[in-house]
């Protein structure tokens, strides 16, 4: 029944091929909707009372006042703790960035140009650990964390952040396509020395892989929950975490609750919107960018 | 035994490890500055290969075989099996890895294919860009988005849910439509990327097959089906094994709605929850490292079977 593919500037203008094309149209504007609604409310959202959210429409405004109120209550919850947790995450987001860069980008181009004992199995080793989801990992690195008493420690967190062997296989098959091991030769032959070859050649034409592998490490880790949340508890929670606990103070969600200090729904739409604000952030800055890289992944042959 | 993977160019290392063998046409001295060199540059990545790779993985294989250093075989595997929480565990997650993997496979290719019949540029461009904004929630933050959505209170969709006779938040995320429910949230963070991906694949077809298939009398719906999907397996194989080994370590969506519903969602709806708990409620770190070094077994298998079968190790 759906013409599920009918070229929508298509010419020919029988009935029935203006019926697929309507409904392929149709197709896209729902799963749009489905995709987009869910965050337009969101932004809409805190700018209301609780009271609004329940009986105004959902689409319908609130006002500024609201919204302040809303930031007010949530930057004055438990004397600023929400910016503990944002600081937390920059912090081990960064560092762990850090760290994956210096260790996934010489790697990824040894193994795509250079020749050493051992590299076809670690390429091996690389494609078959990036294939593990990350989360199946988490119980066991705690498990070997707390044997070397590292719980607690910011490390446990910035470190597992740091293998990345993703960006190993990215940057692995960027140098491959992007950089013929002749050029490399003529520049040996220049006698440049390993390194230099490496700093000169190699390193000016890397940027586009680096942001990519950056771009995937940071957004990964800033919205990583499980692995924070056995690693790190309390205070040292990074924002993903702390988002689950304020869910804990909305009364709505948790009547129980005899705290003192509640957050009220709109607030905590507030909160979700400051949490994911970084990586948003990033994710429309580097739209064009992002779309070109991604579908990349899908034209390599 | 590896026809399918093997071309006259490449070799395939065999996880045994064997097979190391390649002829040298460089100078000696070359070869040895770029193996130092090599070397050097790959120690600091194996390092955290290592600690953060392989020895997690020994170190529950030796937790799960053992209980207070003493080797006790299968013991903690039977204990976990037949705990009673296991077996709903395994269903749940299997249930939701149905419903999401069918639509997954389904709706992403048929979204793939429609967004790249658009011949309207920018309307094929906002599509997929609008496809893929989700994508930058995961973790906590998207559940968050989606206990609005399924609350008919405050819902901007509550006219839907009323519409499926939901009245309330506990409504919704009754058990038996938990699996729905945690591959639609599943779904709206992950399918744009993968729209992305296929999409790039589908753009990597020659113009001229398609174009030979409409000579032929191929409707667009022909092309899809007789040529651009079967095309595309590689791709939706890919797609199938990583979130299907993704899925299995289902965690941090039903802990939010469990801690959001008042335990309506149970504390040990899946796998890894029940690993959590183990090891977190019962202090029983070796029960925790069968289950989890079940899960991993499973992701690694699918992984090694892809790397070596499905076609990855072909380019390297």
């Amino acid at each position: 029944m759906s013409a599920s593919d009918t070229p929508l500037h298509g010419t020919d203008s029988s009935p029935g091929a203006w019926l697929g094309r309507a409904t392929a149209m149709l197709v896209l504007l729902t799963f749009a909707a489905f995709f987009i609604v869910p965050l337009i409310w969101l932004l809409i959202a805190p700018s209301k009372t609780d009271r609004q959210l329940l009986l105004d429409p959902p689409f319908a405004l609130g006002s500024l006042n609201t919204l302040l109120d809303n930031w007010n209550s949530l930057v004055a919850f438990q004397g600023g703790l929400l910016w503990t947790w944002i600081g937390n995450s920059a912090f081990y987001c960064v560092a762990a960035l850090a760290i994956t860069l210096i260790t996934s980008i010489p790697a990824g181009y040894a193994m795509a140009l250079t020749e050493f004992r051992g590299r076809r199995a670690l390429l091996a080793v690389t494609l078959i650990v990036m294939l593990v989801p990350s989360t199946a990992l988490v119980l066991p690195v705690f498990l070997e964390l707390s044997a070397v008493k590292l719980i607690g420690n910011p490390l446990a967190a910035i470190l597992p952040f740091s293998f990345f062997p993703f960006g190993v296989y990215l940057t692995y098959i960027y140098f491959s396509t992007a950089i013929s091991r002749d050029l490399l030769d003529a520049a040996r032959i220049d006698g440049a020395s390993e390194l230099q070859v490496f700093a000169r050649i190699a390193m000016p034409l890397a940027t586009p892989v680096i942001a990519l592998v950056g771009f995937f490490n940071f957004t990964g880790n800033w919205n990583n929950y499980f692995l924070p949340y056995v690693m790190l508890p309390g205070r040292k929670a990074p924002i993903q975490v702390g988002l689950a606990e304020l869910l804990s103070n909305v009364p709505q969600f948790n009547p129980t609750n005899a705290a003192s200090t509640t957050i009220s729904l709109s607030a905590l739409a507030l909160a979700t919107i400051i949490a994911i604000a970084p990586v948003m952030l990033v994710f429309l800055f580097a739209q064009r960018f992002l779309v070109t890289g991604m579908t990349a992944g899908g034209t390599k042959e | 035994m590896h026809s399918d993977v093997s071309t006259p160019h490449t070799t395939v290392v065999h996880p045994q490890g064997g097979g190391l063998v390649r002829t040298s046409v460089r100078g000696a001295s070359v070869e040895r500055a770029q193996g130092r060199i090599g070397l050097i540059f790959v120690s600091l990545y194996t390092l955290f290969l290592v600690a953060f790779g392989i020895m997690p993985s020994l170190y529950a294989i030796f937790l799960a075989f053992t209980k207070r250093g003493a080797f006790v075989g299968f013991d903690n595997f039977v204990k976990v099996f037949k705990d009673y929480r296991f077996l709903p565990a395994v269903e749940h997650v299997g249930l939701y890895l149905l419903v999401w993997l069918v639509s997954l496979v389904v709706l992403v290719v048929l979204l793939a294919v429609i967004v790249h019949a658009v011949g309207v540029r920018w309307l094929s461009t906002s599509m997929r860009f609008i496809y893929y904004i989700p994508g930058a929630l995961a973790g906590a933050s998207s559940v968050m988005v989606w206990l609005f959505v399924l609350d008919p209170t405050v819902s901007p969709v509550s006219f839907l849910l009323h519409a499926f006779g939901l009245g309330s938040f506990v409504e919704t995320v009754q058990a038996d439509h938990l699996p729905i429910t945690l591959a639609v949230i599943a779904f709206w963070t992950g399918a744009g990327g993968w729209i992305l991906v296929m999409y790039g694949a589908l753009n990597n077809i020659s113009r001229d097959v398609i174009e030979a298939a409409r000579v032929d009398g191929a409707g667009p719906i022909r092309t899809a089906w007789f040529i651009q999907i079967p095309l595309l397996r590689k791709w939706i194989s890919y797609m199938v094994i990583l979130s299907f080994a993704g899925g299995t370590q289902l965690f941090v969506e039903p802990r939010v709605l469990s801690q959001a519903s008042r335990g309506v969602v149970s504390q040990d709806y899946s796998l890894n929850q029940l690993a959590f708990l183990y090891a977190f409620k019962q202090s029983d770190f070796n029960g925790s490292a069968a289950i989890s070094l079940v899960l991993l077994v499973v992701s690694l298998a699918l992984s090694v079977y892809f790397v070596f079968r499905g076609g990855l190790f072909e380019r390297v």
